[in-house]
This record gives structure tokens, C-alpha cells and sequence, in this order.
């Protein structure tokens, strides 16, 4: 957005812009004809003005009056909260799980972290080293297990152990794989036996492209998102189909991850967000 | 989820059929459609652009046959040039004169790394090697022990003298591979590294570093078949930093379009040579350019 003069050239670097952060060009077209208009009734002259408008019409898209903060008080009945996270494979689960323990703990609560990832080679240990590394148990089970069964067995011992929070991290799985949502399915209704499930957090790859609100819809239908961790923001990747996510969906983005140490977990600052897209 | 371009270009050529030449306009409102396809496929914005550019260039020269409709026709030319970029005869792997063969994997974070090292180990194994998996991520928590599993699944040997998550220098542990690949005989060496972003310096000159130690014939490239418009930027990065001869594009069991393919191929001018398209050690593939077309045009 370099240019003096509102010529064709700079509307189609504010395309440019939003294509390559991922945002999509369902999105990126109506934003830029919400733009458009918004220039010609207010006689907009310069580039400079036009990117504010931009910062501001993606702000407005990213909804920053959404309540973003995590459920994570031991309910009255003594029972911990119930933290599930979910995502297809790879896209950062288990760090994040490690990360939020890490979190929790300096806001002097107890955590338990359920291992429900049976299936991936050494997932268990993984997140077992992440909970050594922050000073809370990790409740697991042999290799294969029923991961619904894993997860139940968590929520027990935190009960137990009078826990504020039960944190349970679940196998990568596609979403077009239906056994293995099904199998996600039925972790979260066996946690239900006991009471609601505070927050289900999907775990979304901020290098992931268009297929991201394809994860977002399917995990909701299936478990009912309630939070988006958007991971992987230290790179050079925008995370732009979270834009998408939150205006199909309306599930905030509460936290981003912003490296592999257990002090890289941070709130979801949508002005801070909207201006690295833009920048 | 989306349309398809057979679709948009078939809304776009409603009652035009048979014409000699396509018009300027038609041509116009082909690659427009063709560009918002490519897109939704994740195909980065510059590689649509060159693409677009080539595929104006033929259309403008195409007769209209009378064999083919416009539809048909402009969609042979877009298929034609999509494999043409995704390398046409799919290139094998390329052994080492007087083994070992070195195999080094790079890429970012969660690509698939690992689980590609066992299923490349179970392929070769198949094939009447001795490969050794060499574990030389000793920074991603258990990094080594999933390497570990996975070489157990694979029944194949894992080098792995250090235990990781921070302990110990892959550089040494990749040197040290190459003594021990030798001393046992083992005539492919497959070495894991610990993901990484294209703009952590000091993580890719680590990179550097293991490649320099073990002189691999073949760096593959791991990319996730998810991955948005930063794939131009990250691939460009690793082949910029450690270099690479090859890309193994993941996750093809998922319904993702996988643009990448094109974007990675077009810009850094490497073919793909594999597709992994599962979590099994068996889920793995030679990649074939002509489905990797119809899937970035969700036909
Ligand atoms: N740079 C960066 N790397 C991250 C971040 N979060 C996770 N990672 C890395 O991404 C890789 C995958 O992370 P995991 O936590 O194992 O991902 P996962 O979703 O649990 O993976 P599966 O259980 O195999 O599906 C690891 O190398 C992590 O260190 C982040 O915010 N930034
Ligand atoms: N569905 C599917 N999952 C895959 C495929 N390849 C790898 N995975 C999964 O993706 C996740 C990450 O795979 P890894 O092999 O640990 O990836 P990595 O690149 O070694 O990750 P880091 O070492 O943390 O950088 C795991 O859950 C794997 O099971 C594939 O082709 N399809
Ligand atoms: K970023
Ligand atoms: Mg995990
Ligand atoms: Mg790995």
C-alpha cells in the first residue's frame, strides 16, 4: 500500500494483501467491495487512509468484543474444568497443552493433563516431558488404549486429586476421516458423564491454508468448538483463514503460539493480529 | 466444498460452443476462473500468476476443435500445464555410487518428518536395503523415542545415542551415524531432524551444519499438503538455508486441494517425488503429477 493515488494498482495490492495472508477470496472480495464503497462515500484520497479502513474493516471481521477468555474454574461440585484439544495432525496439541499447563500453574492452579493420544508413536511420553517440565501429573494408558476411556480415567484422578483443571490432549486426526471423529466424539461424551466439558480448543496451523474452515466447521459439528488456539504465528505465516473461521462460525481465536518453549502461549490480541496481516 | 473449475468454466461458456477462435473476453473470463480455483487450492498468488499467464498465452493460440467444447479444451490446456510444472515422468530416488545412500529430511514443524523416516525405512527394507534411521532431532520432546517406535514398526535399526529434548548436538550425532552406517554395513542412511521455521537463522545453519556432516545425496523436502499461501516463502527458505533435491508432500489422506504441490514445484524448480497419505507406515506413494492435477482442480 504504497502508492498516492487510489488508482487500480492499489486496490489490487490490498488484495494481494489479504490472498497471501490466507484470508481467501470469498473474504478478500467482499472486503475489498466493503472498501471500495466505504472510499467512495468518504472521499478517501490517500493509500495510508485506505489501509486504516482495511485495519478497521478486519478488526470489525475478527470481532474483538467476543469473550476470549478460558473456562478453567473447578466447578462447585469440586469437579475440575474439562479442557479438550483437538486438530488435525501436527498442528501443535500437545505443545499447546504443555504451554497451558504452564499457564495455569502460574495462576497457582492445579492441573492433570490426560494423555488421549494412544495412537501416535511416543505421544504419551511427549506430553508426559511437557508436564514434567511445567510440575503436573500426566495420567496415561497403555499404548493403544481407548482414548475415551484415557481421558475419563484424567478426569477421575483430577477429581481426585481436587484439581482446578483437567487439560486432555486427543491424536491428530483429518476430518474427513469419519472413525476417527466418531472416536473424538465419543472422548467427549464420556467426559460429559460427568458434567459439561468447559472448552473444546481446536488447534489450527497458522501456516494452514483454505482447508483450515473446512477443520473448524467439521470439529464443530462434531465436538462444539468453543476456542481456536492458532498456533505457529512465530513464522512467517499470517494464519489469514481465521478471519473465515470466525465470521462462519463465530468461535473467537483465544490464544496463539508463538514458538516451541513452554512460555510461547499468548492471548489472541486482535488489533496485534489485524496489523500483521496487513503489515 | 468447492467448485470445480469444470463447473466455473462451464457457467462461464454457457452457450458457447464451436467458435474458431475464443475471444479476447472469453479468454478474459476463463483465467478469472481459473485464477479463483487455484487459489481456493492454496496455489500461492505469484504461481497463479505466472500460471495464468502461460495458459493466456495458449488459449489466445488454440484452435477451438470441434472434437472438444471450450470447456474441455481450456481445461486440457490448464491440466497440460499443470503437470508440465509438477515434473511430468516422476523422478526416482538417487543412489549413492559406493553406499551409504544419505537421505537428510528437512522441513517445518509437525510436516511429517518422522513418520516419513519409517515409512521410507519399511519401503526400502522392501526393496532388499539395510537402511538406518539416525535420530538427530534432540530438541522436539521425545522426538527420539517416537523415532524409536517408528523404526520398531519398520523393524529396522535406529541410531540414537543421544536421548534429546535438549540434550545433546545432532551435528555430532549425524557424523557419528556415518561411522556406524559403515561399520555395519547398512547401505542407506535416512537422517530426522527437528522441525524448523524458514526464519529461524540459527536453526537452519544447524541444518547446514548436519548436511555438511553427512553429504546426503538426496534432501527431501517435507511439506504438509495443508499448508496456505506461506509455502512459496518457507520452501524458498530451506533451499536458500540447507538445500534441497526433492519434495514429499504429507497429508494427502486429507481433503485439502493441495496448491502447495504446485507452488513448491514452480518456485523452487524441485520435483515432488513422494506423497504420504497416511498415518501407517505403509500409507506412501510415488507421486503422480496427472492426480495431482485433477486434485488441485477438484476434479
Ligand atoms: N514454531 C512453532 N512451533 C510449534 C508451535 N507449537 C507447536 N510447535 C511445534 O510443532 C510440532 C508439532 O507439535 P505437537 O504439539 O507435537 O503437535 P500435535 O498437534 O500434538 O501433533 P500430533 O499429536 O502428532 O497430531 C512440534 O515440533 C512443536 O514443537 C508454535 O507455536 N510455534
Ligand atoms: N493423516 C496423516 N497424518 C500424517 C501423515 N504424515 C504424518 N502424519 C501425522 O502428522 C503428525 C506429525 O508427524 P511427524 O512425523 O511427527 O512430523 P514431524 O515433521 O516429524 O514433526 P516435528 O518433528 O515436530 O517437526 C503425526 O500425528 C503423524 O502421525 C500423513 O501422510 N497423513
Ligand atoms: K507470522
Ligand atoms: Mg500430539
Ligand atoms: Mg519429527
Amino acid at each position: 500500500l504504497s502508492r498516492d493515488s487510489l488508482d487500480e494498482d492499489t486496490w489490487e495490492e490490498v488484495e494481494d494483501t489479504l490472498l497471501t495472508a490466507d484470508v481467501g477470496v470469498g473474504p478478500t472480495q467482499e472486503l475489498v467491495e466493503r472498501l471500495r464503497t466505504r472510499v467512495r462515500v468518504l472521499g478517501t484520497r490517500s493509500p495510508e487512509q485506505v489501509r486504516d479502513l482495511l485495519r478497521e474493516e478486519l478488526l470489525a471481521l475478527v470481532a474483538p468484543e467476543l469473550d476470549r477468555t478460558l473456562a478453567t474454574t473447578r466447578h462447585p461440585d469440586g469437579r475440575p474444568a474439562v479442557v479438550l484439544v483437538v486438530g488435525v495432525n501436527g498442528t501443535g496439541k500437545t505443545t499447546t497443552v504443555g504451554k497451558l499447563a504452564r499457564v495455569l500453574v502460574s495462576e497457582e492452579k492445579d492441573v492433570v493433563l490426560g494423555a488421549a493420544d494412544t495412537f501416535r508413536a511416543a505421544a504419551a511420553e511427549q506430553l508426559t516431558t511437557w508436564g514434567e517440565r511445567v510440575g503436573v501429573p500426566t495420567v496415561r494408558g497403555p499404548e493403544g488404549a481407548d482414548p475415551a476411556s484415557v481421558a475419563y480415567d484424567a478426569l477421575e484422578q483430577g477429581t481426585q486429586l481436587e484439581a482446578d483443571v483437567v487439560l486432555v490432549d486427543t491424536a491428530g486426526r483429518l476430518q474427513n476421516k469419519v472413525g476417527l471423529m466418531d472416536e473424538l466424539g465419543k472422548v467427549k461424551r464420556v467426559l460429559e458423564r460427568k458434567g459439561p466439558v468447559d472448552e473444546v480448543l481446536l488447534v489450527l496451523d497458522a501456516t494452514t491454508g483454505q482447508n483450515g474452515l473446512i477443520q473448524a466447521r467439521v470439529f464443530s459439528e462434531v465436538v462444539a468448538v468453543t476456542g481456536i488456539v492458532l498456533t505457529k504465528l512465530d513464522g512467517t505465516a499470517k494464519g489469514g483463514i481465521v478471519v473465515a473461521v470466525q465470521r462462519e462460525l463465530g468461535v473467537p481465536v483465544k490464544l496463539v503460539g508463538l514458538g516451541e518453549g513452554p512460555d510461547d502461549l499468548a492471548p489472541f490480541e486482535p488489533a496485534a493480529f489485524v496489523d500483521a496481516l496487513v503489515e | 466444498m468447492f467448485t470445480t473449475l469444470q463447473d466455473r468454466l462451464a457457467a462461464t461458456f454457457k452457450g458457447l460452443r464451436g467458435k474458431g477462435r475464443l475471444s479476447e473476453a472469453d479468454i478474459e473470463a476463463t483465467t478469472r476462473e481459473i485464477r479463483t480455483a487455484l487459489l481456493e487450492a492454496d496455489v500461492a498468488l505469484p504461481v497463479v500468476r505466472e500460471f495464468i499467464a502461460a495458459v493466456r498465452e495458449r488459449a489466445r493460440g488454440a484452435e477451438v476443435s470441434q472434437a472438444l467444447n471450450p470447456v474441455q479444451q481450456i481445461i486440457k490446456i490448464v491440466n497440460e500445464e499443470l503437470i508440465g510444472i509438477l515434473g511430468g515422468e516422476t523422478r526416482r530416488l538417487r543412489f549413492a555410487k559406493t553406499p551409504p545412500t544419505v537421505i537428510l529430511l528437512a522441513g517445518l514443524q509437525g510436516a511429517g518428518k518422522t513418520t516419513l523416516a519409517g515409512k521410507l525405512a519399511l519401503w526400502l527394507k522392501g526393496q532388499g536395503h539395510q537402511p538406518l534411521l539416525v535420530a538427530a532431532d534432540l530438541q522436539r520432546p521425545n522426538a527420539v523415542n517416537q523415532l524409536q517406535v517408528v523404526g520398531e514398526r519398520a523393524g529396522v535399526v535406529v541410531f540414537a545415542p543421544e536421548p534429546g529434548n535438549g540434550v545433546g548436538d545432532p551435528v555430532a550425532v549425524a557424523r557419528a551415524a556415518m561411522a556406524y552406517a559403515r561399520d555395519k554395513q547398512h547401505d542407506v542412511v535416512v537422517v530426522d531432524t527437528a522441525g524448523r521455521l524458514g526464519i529461524d537463522a540459527e536453526l537452519m545453519q544447524q541444518a547446514a551444519d548436519i548436511r555438511d556432516a553427512v553429504s546426503p545425496d538426496e534432501i527431501l523436502y517435507v511439506v504438509d499438503a495443508m499448508v496456505g499461501q506461506d509455502a512459496v516463502t518457507t520452501a524458498q527458505a530451506f533451499l536458500d538455508g540447507v538445500g534441497f533435491s526433492g519434495v514429499v508432500l504429507t497429508k494427502l489422506d486429507g481433503d485439502a486441494r493441495g496448491g502447495a504441490a504446485l507452488s513448491v514445484a514452480k518456485v523452487t524448480g524441485r520435483q515432488v517425488m513422494f506423497a504420504s497419505n497416511g498415518e501407517g507406515l505403509g500409507d506412501f506413494d510415488a507421486f503422480h503429477p496427472d492426480r495431482m492435477a485433477s486434485r488441485i482442480l477438484g476434479m
